[in-house]
């Protein structure tokens, strides 16, 4: 789907994802663009912080340390969803150690998911998980790539109706099972769905990202950097001097913003082990975002280059 | 894992390149100065086989059989497992790995390090390797010295120096025993090169020269 500034504003307002900018007090930092959880109202930073990789770091008392300090920055600039999954080997314990250093900060919006070809032991895996992380109760939890995907989701809206987590979803990422994700989103009541999407990866417009307005889903965008492939091929080029007019600093602000500026996106959830990247990530989620003509411009430029 | 042929090598790769080679920092500052035990170990397991006297078999068997439990408990299942999830299932083979050792050098006729043929002389040079050049690497490739990699401390050398040995070793459980520091190295290999590691090249090239000195062997029968 080609985005022109029509269909940019009627997703826009089909979607529920209102854009809200809220007022910042003297001195402090902008605070970033909030978005709305369809399913809810509730509001939600639009950048995120994901886990992947990043937050690996196994007993390492050092870099555990150094990730705390990267929640630390995180929820200093106004961010609020970390996303994990079992799949991310210490990701979890090294959240749960954050968030213990930090005193368990009220902002946190916890996104987890259920990853095992085993129906039965989807329970015990999502308490695990929530042991790790030391919080009462998840925020939402995801079924991961699909994995065992009917009874977990089964699993998934029965805690919810008991009041055991507050939002369901389905992730994917790199464009697998498009058709299938795309069956369920139709089928099921879901809150969020997670794909990845960014500026060379765009095969959501086509169908998940209108389907998700259509069926007033929130959406998280995995992988906006490719895992870091996209920004360090991007390193060596000259950022466009008209990338100012949306406030865009650096090519990771610009990736950002492009993701933001799709009107079904939730929240966009990069990963980095490094306390001055995560607060341009947040800061990518504040001052002008682009309009549509913009988003062509920015894409045919990166894909020229 | 469905739409498998989608996924890429690196898709597998849970942890960065500073994680890992952080475990080997932390596992040194950890097991130190247990490395001149295994150095020396090594030392004395080459100079059985290279010398042979009586019951040398039993003594290098079971110093390998030693060795390997240890890699895998201090090592892989202490550490790498926590991050890399499948190191879990991958630690009880380093036990499997001593046991067979053990059973092998205990068992009657047990094992004998008596071939000299030509894959048995290519042996020496893959042990030596692991014994020596393998510490020497974090200098060749611009890592800290205290990511060091020793045998009897680190997996990768532990494997080659092991393959190494059992390169001139006969008996009935031998071809057994070729397999799992074979695996790992492979295993290895893989990941290094994931990492895009300039080091992953030296792993499947051990288990690269181990396997075609076999083959050497067999078509000189």
């Amino acid at each position: 789907m080609i985005i022109t500034r029509r269909t940019f504003v009627k997703a826009a307002a089909a979607s529920g994802a209102a854009l809200v900018l809220p007022g910042t007090a003297p001195g402090a930092p902008p605070a970033p663009v909030m978005r709305a959880v369809p399913s809810s109202g509730e509001m939600l930073p639009a950048v995120g912080l994901g886990t992947w990789i990043t937050f690996n770091v196994g007993d390492d008392p050092v870099l555990r340390d150094e990730c705390a300090e990267v929640i630390a920055a995180f929820f200093a600039a106004g961010g609020r969803m970390i996303d994990s999954s079992p799949m991310y080997g210490s990701s979890q314990p090294v959240i749960g150690y954050g968030l213990e250093k930090l005193g368990r900060p009220e902002a946190l919006f916890s996104a987890e998911k259920v990853w095992t070809s085993s129906a039965a032991d989807g329970p015990a895996q999502i308490e695990q998980s929530r042991r790790f992380w030391g919080v009462p109760r998840f925020d939402l939890v995801q079924v991961h790539n699909l994995v065992t995907w009917e009874t977990h989701l089964e699993t998934l809206f029965a805690m919810k109706a008991d009041g055991r987590i507050r939002y369901v979803g389905i992730t994917t990422s790199e464009g697998r099972r498009h058709d299938l994700f795309e069956q369920i989103m139709r089928a099921h009541p879901l809150d969020f769905v997670q794909f990845t999407y960014n500026v060379v990866d765009r095969e959501a417009e086509e169908r998940l990202l209108p389907l998700a307005a259509e069926r007033g889903m929130a959406v998280i965008v995995n992988r906006p950097f490719r895992q870091g492939a996209l920004t360090r091929q991007l390193q060596g080029e000259t950022l466009p001097a008209w990338a100012a007019e949306i406030g865009a600093g650096t090519w990771a602000q610009f990736i950002l913003k492009f993701i933001l500026s799709h009107p079904s996106v939730t929240v966009a959830i990069p990963a980095t082990t490094r306390v001055d990247h995560v607060r341009e990530n947040v800061m990518a989620a504040t001052g002008p975002l682009p309009d549509a003509s913009m988003r062509d411009r920015m894409a045919a430029y990166v894909r020229d280059l | 894992m469905s739409e498998w042929w989608t996924y890429r090598l690196e898709d597998f790769l849970l942890f960065s390149p500073r994680v890992y080679w952080r475990l080997f920092e932390l596992n040194n500052a950890a097991s130190w100065p247990l490395h001149l035990l295994t150095l020396a170990a090594g030392l004395a397991i080459v100079l059985l086989v290279l010398g042979r006297p009586p019951g040398h078999g039993l003594w290098v068997a079971f110093i390998l059989a030693a060795l390997f439990a240890f890699v895998g408990w201090s090592f892989l299942w202490s550490r790498y497992a926590a991050i890399n999830w499948a190191i879990a299932y991958v630690a009880p083979a380093f036990g499997l790995q001593a046991l067979l050792l053990a059973i092998g050098g205990a068992a009657r006729g047990g094992l004998a390090f008596d071939r000299r043929d030509i894959a048995g002389r290519l042996g020496l040079p893959i042990a030596v390797v692991g014994l020596v050049v393998y510490p020497l690497l974090p200098l060749l490739f611009g890592r800290p010295w205290s990511s060091a990699e020793v045998f009897g401390i680190a997996p990768d050398p532990t494997a080659i120096v092991a393959l190494g040995v059992l390169l001139a070793a006969s008996g009935g459980l031998v071809p057994l025993l070729f397999a799992i520091p074979l695996l790992w190295l492979l295993l290895s290999g893989l990941t290094l090169h994931a990492m895009g590691d300039p080091q992953a090249w030296l792993p499947l090239l051990a288990a690269g020269t181990t396997v075609a000195a076999l083959a050497l062997r067999r078509i000189a029968r």
